[in-house]
Parts: C-alpha cells; structure tokens; sequence
C-alpha cells in the first residue's frame, strides 16, 4: 500500500512539476551540448537559481516548427541555424528578441556593434557561434593524404565508404566546389535548375559509397568505427574527438562551409521570461568565450575572440583549430542564408526523392 | 524424436542433416540475444572479442560500462562513494532516472490495461455476448495498426487534448497498445474454463460477485497475471509512442536506448541490454510457470 | 386479474408461465436481453476506452490527409477569385487579388506556410511566394505586369493550377502526391517526374522486402515448428525457451545486437577477417542496406511464425504419416502430400502475421536499414517529424492502414481473431 501510495505521488508530482522555475533548452547533443551545459547552463543555474533543462535533437528547428504548428510547445529555448531562423521567423514562429537589451561588451560597446553583423540578420535570434562543415578523415584508414573536397568525392584514389549528413545544405554546396565550380559562384549555381542537377549527378557518383547520418554526433563515431574512412561532420566533434579522445582524424579545412548557430524562442514557449533571461546570460561576452575552451566553435561575439585561449585540457591552443583561424578560411563559403531560407524546402524534397531512388 | 527401423539408409542422412539445421536455426535465434552479454564487460570501447577476452584474461573484462550506466548524468559522479553519492545516482543519473519512468508508466498502465481488459474479457468470452466478433477485432487493433499511425494519431490528439507531453498521456497511450496482450491471454484461459462450475456455485446460494472472487478468478487468475506481464513489456519495451507524445520529462529506457543507439552504441548500451535481458528472462520464467500451473489447475498435466 | 382473451388465447396456445405469472417465453426472451446487456456492459469501459484513446485519434489523424486549409486560410481574396471564375485564365483581377493576399500574408507571416502548401503540388515555387512577398509593399498596378517583373515564374499554368485546386480546403491532392502523380502545366494530372517518383517504389520495397521476410520466416521456422511438434514434450518446452526468450526480449536490444553483428568492425566481419575467410579491405556491408533489414527482422518476426506452426503441428496424428508409408508412399512423398497439407492453417497464421507485423514496421528498419532498407513507416515518420507535410503522412498512413485492415480480415477469415495465441 505505501508503495503505491509513494508511486501515485511521484506520478502526479511529476506531471504538474512545471511549476518550479525553469527552462528547457534544446541544442544538437553530444560534444556540443555539453560545451553548452558547462559553459552556460551550470553557471547560469548557479547565479539565478532556475533549472536548465536540456534537450537533445539531430536539428532542433525541426521539432520546434513541429511543435508550434501542432500548439504543443514543450521547449522555450533552441539553439538553431542561421537559415532555419531566419526561415521561421518569416514564418512567425518565433519570438522577437530585442537585440539592444543584450548585455554590452565589458568595454561599453553596446551588443547590436558587439555581435557579428553577419549573424544579426534577424530579428527572432540571437547568434552564439561559428561553426563549419568540414570533411574528416580516420587518418588509419585512409591510404594518402586527402587535402581538397575533390578527394572526398574520389573513391579510386582514397577508397572506402563515405559518411555525409542526410540533408542536402552544405554537401549540394561541397558537390558544386569538388566538381570545379569557384566558391563565389556557388550559390548562383545552385539557383538555376541546371546548377542543382550538376550538384545532384556529382553525388551521384559516390551515392552508392555513402552512409548517412543525422545525428552531429554519429560521424566520430562512424569514422571511429571504421565504417567510413571520410565523412562530413561539424568541425567541434572532430576536435573534441581528436583531443579528448585522442581519435586519429583529421580535417580538410578546404572548402568548409561557414554557419551561425543562435538561440531563438518558440512562439508560445512555457517559459518565455526565464528563456529571455537565459539568451541574455548565455551570450554575453564571457559566456561565449567559455564556450569555446570545450568545443573549437568559434564566439559570435568581437569582445569574447580575446579571451578565447586553452582548451579545458589546459594544454591545447585552441586558435588554429577554430573554423574562423585564417590558415582555415582561405577557402571557407559562408553559408548563404537567403538562399536555403527560400530554396530549403525544395531542395530537402529533391534531395528526398534522390535519396530513395 | 527416433527414425522408424525401417528408414532407408538416404533418410538416416537426411534426418542428421534436419537436426544439425534445427540446431543451425536455435543459434540464430539466441546467439544474438546472448552475444552482448560477455562483450557488455569488455574493458574496451568495442564491440568485438579483444584478444584478451577471447584467453579469459581478466583484464580483458571490466564493469565500467555498468558503472557509467550509475554515472551518467550525475552531477558529482567523482565525489566519495557514500549516501550523497548514491543520492546523487538517485536522482540525477540518466539511465537511473529512465528506469523509474520506465517502472512508473509500465506499472499505472499495466494496472489500466489489466483492469479493463480482465472485465471486457469476462463479457467476450459469455456465449450471449453481442457482436461478439466486431468488438473482438477492434479490441485486438492496437497490436495490428502500424505503430507509426497509432504515433502520430495520438501525436495530434494528445496536442489538442493537452495530454501530450504528460505522465497520464504516456500511461494511457501504453495501456491501449498493451490491452490486446491482456484480451488474447485471458480469453484463452477463459476458453478453457468450465461455466457449469459457475450454475453449481449458484446453485449453492453465491451471488455473481461472490462467485467471480471465489471461483472463477482463481481459475484464471495464471492468465490474467501472464496478460499483465505481457502488458508491461509492451509498455517497458516501447518507444515510438514516447518518441511522439513524450517530452524529456518522459524519458524512459528504450528512449534513452534509441537516443544512444543512434547516436554511438557504446558499450553502456550493451550493458542495459545485458540487464534487459535477464528481465526477460525472469519474466519469461515466471510466465511458463503460471502456464504450467494453469493447466494443472485445469486438469491437464503437461508430460 | 384481468383475464382477456388474448391471454386466455396464449394459454390455450400452451405457453408455460412463471411463478409471478408472465409468459415464460417472454420471461426468458428477458433474461436473455439481460444477459447480453450484462454482457456487453462488461466490454463496454474498455471498448470506449479504445474508441477515445485509439480508434478516434487515428481517424482524425486520417482527415488530415483529405482536409486541408492552409491555403484558402491564408489567401482569401485569390481563393474567392477562383470560386467565382471556375474555368479563366488569372487576369489582371487575379493579380490583384494574389497582391492582397500576399500584403496580408506577409502581415501574419503566412507566406511560407502557404509556399509550402502550393510547393507540394508543383516543387520549386515555395521561394515565389517568399520572395515575391518580400517586396509586395513596392508593387503598384497593373498588378499583373508588376508581379510578372519580380518574377515570371508567376507565369506558370501549372502553378494556377495548382493554386486552384488548393483553394479547396477538401482535397485529393495528397493521395495522388501519394501514388506518384502531380499536376502538369496544362492543369491535368499524369505521372510525377521521375527524379520525384518515390512513393509507389517505396510501397512496392515495403511489400517486397514484407514478403521475403515473411518466406524465410518460413523457411527457418517450418522445421523447427515442426522439430518442436515431434519431440517428448519435456524436450519439446526446454527447446521452446529458446524461441521464447527472443520474443520476450526488447525489440531495441535485439536490434542493437544485429547492429553490433552486422557492423564493418562488427562480430561477424572480424570473425571472418580472423579467421581468414575475407580480406581486411573485403569486409561485408550488411548493415545500413537491404541486407541489414532482412537479417535483423527475420529475426526478430520469426518467433511470430514458429509459435502458430507449432500449435497447429502439435494436433496432427502421426498415424496419418505411418498410413501413407506403409501403403507405399516414400517419406518425400508422404511429407508433401500427407503433412505439408494438414499445416497449411499454421503457416497461413504464421505467413499473414508476420507479414501484418513486417508491414509496419519502422524501428528496426530506422536503425539498421539505411537509404536502401528503409520501409514506408519511415517515410510516413519523415514526413511527419522532418518534412511536416503532415496531410501527406496521413495519406500515405491511410493506404499503409488500408493494406493492414485487408490483410486482417484476411486473417480474421482464415484464422479467427480469438484463435491468435501467444506462446
């Protein structure tokens, strides 16, 4: 009878236990998160006393749209690409955040200067960092150096299966430069029919070699593994997984594409006023630049870039492996948010439809 | 099974080859559910046999990933292993807290599903019972419809009900999924029953109800409980239904499972299947003994 | 006692009465209208259980997939316009009825919403809208030359049309997107390009790969069933454990000792690079393909297929087999034409289960299948958590769910609903 008694209570304790001060926040797992739980969440529970709770998903733009549109919003913070916020702010399904209550810079300078201005495009987000995709490579797998997106798509000279992410931003992109098109005339490529086909029939010269993912957390481990010898990853886990791990990847920096991640509020969400608070906390400069000594992503504030140094080993500089270094960005494209605001929904049901043929 | 004397020296062969195939089909049956067993200790991040495991050298074998199953998501998994700490695996590790949700929900809609499913039971299973057949089917559709429409369903009811997202809405969802289990073993034990044991016990004065708790359901009790125990590992093993209408709250095992298996199957997964495995051991055990002790029950002795 | 003659007449008849004096006959019609009332009130709590928490939700689940609003919600004026010109061409009108809504539109923020909509019908015009309302505030009559010169794509008739046909809230649409078909520059309907044919090939994988699961379900469970039917039944329950034990034992951890067997660096690939067998650079790709499903569902379903064969096998006579031998038949002969036939209901229970099962399946294929090895349930998921084109997943929900309910009543049929056993 007690037990009984104690299960009814945890039930029913459990399901109206939202009153307690909190806020959920939605970020992409593994590595990633947990740069976030130590950087931000920790602290910011320690100073304001208000639970984070996080959550994982392989792109949260995708459940939060979901979420709204079904009137069922569970998650008050998400953590979210540049072209998926400015897409769903379009769409009005976030909440406007006003950019000059952002805490200043410790210099005075006041956040609408601070931020890059490439990640202040939209009103409903606010960005945290830069991170690129990047191809990696099991450096035990490989026979050779691979050193340009060419070898990536050449499966004579560096046999072995393929992992890419199972969404058609970014590799359509690497598909056009690793087929010879100039990195500024990507994205007009791409906007013709033309340009798409060409994108398409470059994949489809290795489609049968490559093992998708979805999760940001999966390549590590599919090039641990062995079941791919190259893929496309999310340059933070290849670091995290070469330094903590000591995993023998490395990076071809060439033609790595550059985004903005940012936090954004679901219409509707729960727990708009904690949610604000936490965006606030979570990037001002110190934060941002905490965030960087546990995962190679680099702050999307100017003030937080000097105070970037070691990673949490306490040994490793983490300049030169930030998506941002110049060594880094001689090839680099900047994502073109515009372009995969308007055309994503097309291409992610071409890229569908490819997918299963 | 022995050979006739009178086998042809062809069928001797081909009865030893259909007993090595039998054998062939056993091992791929259990083989996998055992494989994971001895790699859930391998002191490696690998799934295969290291050199080490395969001599039986000890330091091969570790329990560290058992271990990381009390550790992850604590928030001092390194302090001293006194009542904090456990406190601490208590309420804060991951997989800990996966198992209470998991126990929690597999518990409330196991009672749901046996309840109402015993009492429905009870009418299908009368002669007089009308449409006997159309409410049977109905009955028996949540084991049938695909999980994704049952998923998706309940995603868009649950929304606009508000019970997505919530302990009740998960139990009810699992009770649902769990009731044919609970309609196919009791109306079987109740198939085998004898009514005219329930005309003699009028006949000596009982009242239905007495009858029912005196009679009937220590009868069938052995069913009723292998329909409850089929109802939790419908709801202990299941995932896409909390996948939809659950939220982080609602993290039970199999979730936490699909969330590492899709992720990276480390060796910690291998170790809650070890765990899972020997849970439904038990659980089958117990059931083939209700089973044996039904039919003694019912006067049939198994040999 | 008002004796008619109507009662008298019923008495004559020979009609018995009870002690309180009514007909006897009506007395049992009555108790019998009892007994099924009683009866069914004990079904009913479950059976309205059911109706509200399952049958309900899924069937309004299903009219997502024949109602949808999106676009005569958000785009009143242009979708009064097509109500009253049935059959025109979009004038000039038109124009301005398309530039208010897209000024309400990008108002309420609905432009995308309903570029998606209309992006269904004809793919690669969701940006017309986006960008065209982008710079709606600027535009000034005539609206048609205007519209035109932000983009011409507003030129397109397939585009009308497929705007026209979304105006109506209840809509085919989906199904036909659903078979593969879409709407030409002339407004008819015919077959999608090929490059955006997915969902015929999709359900035709489903039944495939269904079938071939099922045949070797078959296959591995035929003799042990019959292995299990012929021992002492002391032997014959130990060995039943071990068909049990898999049925018993969570979906996700058989799945995962599949994934963990079948991977590049798995069990099987580094027993064989052990031992010889495959070179190190040769190692087999079973998992995240065809192969992976196969190997791991036939696995997982086969206990489905044993457990039915197995009672069926058990109730045939012996005697019937040692007749056909000792009239001459040879054991080939006696097994094909003598055994084979009295299982046939335990492999018609055991085929049409599995297959039920192997239909819908979504888990098992999600994890280890791949792009080759993934089933329609996983689709009808990416539309529904990825793509969100929700009526589309409730149309291709539907035909899955209408194959399921044949294939039960087929079941139901042959079998009988109350002869499914569970081990």
């Amino acid at each position: 009878m007690k037990k009984t008694l104690i299960l009814t209570t945890a039930l029913t304790g459990m399901a109206f236990a939202a009153s307690a001060q909190e806020v959920t926040v939605m970020s992409w797992g593994g590595a990633y998160t947990k740069s976030q739980v130590e950087a931000y969440h920790k602290p910011f529970t320690a100073e304001t006393g208000i639970k984070v709770n996080s959550v994982d998903a392989d792109n949260p733009a995708t459940p939060i749209k979901a979420q709204v549109e079904a009137g069922n919003i569970t998650v008050d913070v998400a953590d979210i690409e540049l072209a998926d916020a400015v897409r769903l702010c379009d769409e009005g399904l976030l909440e406007v955040i006003d950019h000059s209550a952002l805490p200043a810079a410790p210099d005075g300078t006041p956040a609408t200067e601070d931020f890059l201005p490439a990640g202040m495009v939209s009103d409903c987000a606010v960005p945290s960092i830069v991170w690129s995709t990047v191809v990696a490579y099991n450096t035990n797998n490989v026979s050779g150096t691979p050193t340009t997106l060419a070898d990536f798509f050449d499966t004579t000279t560096f046999p072995g299966k393929r992992g890419a992410r199972k969404d058609p931003t970014a590799l359509l992109e690497m598909a056009l430069i690793a087929d010879g098109v100039p990195a500024d005339q990507v994205y007009d490529t791409l906007g013709t029919d033309a340009g798409v086909d060409r994108a398409f029939a470059k994949l489809d010269t290795i489609k049968s070699d490559i093992v998708w993912w979805e999760a940001g957390a999966q390549p590590p481990q599919l090039l641990a593994d062995g079941e791919v010898v190259m893929t496309t990853a999310y340059n933070g886990r290849i670091f995290n997984a070469q330094v903590t791990e000591g995993q023998p990847f490395d990076i071809i920096w060439d033609g790595q594409i550059l985004d903005f991640d940012l936090f954004v509020i679901p219409k509707g969400a729960p727990n708009k006023e904690e949610a604000l608070k936490f965006i606030s906390y979570a990037t001002d400069t110190q934060r941002l630049a905490d965030q960087a000594a546990w995962i190679s992503y680099g702050p999307a504030r100017k003030s937080s870039a000097p105070l970037v140094g070691l990673f949490n080993d306490g040994k490793t500089e983490m300049g030169p492996h930030m998506p941002t270094a110049p060594e880094n960005l001689k090839t680099a494209l900047a994502n073109d948010f515009e372009f995969w605001a308007d055309r994503k929904v097309e291409l992610t049901e071409r890229f569908n439809a490819w997918l299963l043929q | 099974m022995a050979l006739p004397i009178y086998a042809s020296p062809l069928e001797r062969l081909w009865h030893y080859v259909y007993l090595v195939l039998c054998g062939l089909i056993f091992f791929f049956l259990i083989a996998p559910i055992l494989v994971i067993i001895p790699l859930s200790f391998n002191a490696e991040p690998y799934f295969t046999f290291t050199q080490k495991m395969l001599t039986f050298d000890s330091e091969g074998y570790s329990t560290r990933w058992y271990e990381n199953l009390l550790t992850f998501g604590m928030l001092e998994p390194g302090a001293a292993r006194d009542n904090s700490w456990w406190s601490d695996v208590w309420q804060n590790a991951a997989w800990v807290k996966a198992a209470k949700n998991s126990v929690i929900i597999g518990f409330f809609s196991t009672i749901l599903a046996t309840s109402l499913g015993t009492l429905a039971a009870l009418g299908l299973s009368r002669p007089e019972m009308p449409y006997q057949k159309a409410i049977m089917a109905i009955l028996i559709s949540p084991m049938i419809v695909p999980i994704i429409i049952t998923a998706t369903g309940l995603f868009f009811f649950y929304s606009a009900t508000g019970l997505a997202n919530s302990y009740l809405g998960v139990v009810l969802a699992h009770a649902t999924l769990g009731i044919p289990f609970v309609i196919i073993t009791v109306t079987a034990t109740l198939a085998g029953f004898d009514r005219s044991l329930l005309r003699a016990s009028a006949n000596l004065g009982a009242g239905p109800v007495r009858t029912f708790f005196k009679v009937q359901l220590p009868l069938i009790t052995p069913g009723v409980v292998s329909g409850a125990l089929f109802a939790f590992v419908t709801s202990f093993d299941e995932v896409v239904v909390v996948l939809f209408i659950g939220s982080h709250e609602q993290q039970t095992i199999p979730r936490q499972m699909w969330n590492g298996i899709r992720e990276q199957i480390s060796p910690s997964i291998l170790a809650v299947a070890t765990l899972l495995v020997i849970i439904s051991i038990a659980l089958l055990t117990t059931v083939e003994l209700l089973r044996r002790r039904s039919e003694r029950l019912r006067g049939m002795s198994p040999t | 006692m008002a004796d008619t003659a109507a009662d008298m007449q019923t008495d004559i008849a020979g009609a018995l009465r009870t002690p309180d004096g009514r007909p006897l006959k009506q007395a049992l019609a009555q108790a019998e209208r009892r007994a099924r009332i009683r009866a069914f009130l004990l079904v009913l709590p479950l059976l309205a259980f059911v109706l509200l928490t399952f049958i309900i939700p899924i069937g309004q689940m299903l009219s997502r997939s024949v109602l949808n609003d999106t676009f005569s919600a958000n785009m009143p004026a242009l979708t009064q316009w097509f109500s009253e010109n049935p059959d025109a061409e979009p004038d000039e009108s038109a124009f301005e009825a398309l530039v208010t809504d897209l000024r309400a539109a990008k108002e309420a923020r609905t432009q995308g919403a309903v570029g998606t909509r209309i992006n269904y019908e004809v793919p690669g015009t969701r940006s017309l809208f986006t960008s065209t309302a982008r710079r709606v505030d600027g535009l000034e009559p005539p609206y048609r030359e205007a519209v035109l010169d932000v983009d011409n794509g507003w030129e397109r008739r397939d585009l009308w049309a497929a705007m026209r046909s979304a105006a109506k809230p209840v809509t085919l649409n989906f199904y036909q997107a659903a078979v593969d078909r879409k709407i030409t520059p002339e407004g008819e309907f015919a077959r999608a390009d090929e490059q955006n044919r997915i969902y015929v090939t999709l359900f035709t994988r489903t039944f495939v790969l269904s079938i071939v699961i099922t045949g070797l379900c078959l296959i591995l469970g035929f003799p042990v069933a019959h292995l299990l039917a012929v021992l002492p039944m002391r032997k014959a329950s130990l060995l039943l454990i071990l068909v049990l034990l898999p049925f018993w034992t969570s979906l996700l951890v058989r799945t995962t000792s599949w994934m963990v067997l079948l991977q590049g660096q798995g069990v099987i690939n580094n027993t064989l690079v052990g031992l010889g067998i495959l070179g190190d650079d040769n190692r087999l790709a079973m998992m995240y393909n065809q192969t992976g499903t196969i190997i791991a569902m036939t696995h997982i379903l086969l206990p489905f297929m044993i457990l039915p064969l197995y009672s069926v096998m058990k109730t045939i006579p012996p005697s019937y087999a040692r007749a056909a031998r000792s009239l001459g038949a040879t054991s080939w002969t006696t097994f094909r034409r003598i055994y084979v036939p009295q299982t046939v209901p335990g492999i018609g229970a055991g085929a049409i289960l599995v297959f039920i099962l192997a239909v819908g399946y979504y888990i098992t294929p999600a994890l280890v299948g791949g792009a080759t090895g993934t089933l329609i349930s996983n689709q009808i998921a990416f539309h529904m958590l990825s793509s969100l084109n929700w009526s589309l997943a409730a149309a291709l929900a539907a035909m899955l769910l209408a194959a399921v309910l044949v294939l039960y009543w087929v079941y139901d049929r042959i079998v009988g609903i109350d002869n499914m056993k569970l081990g």
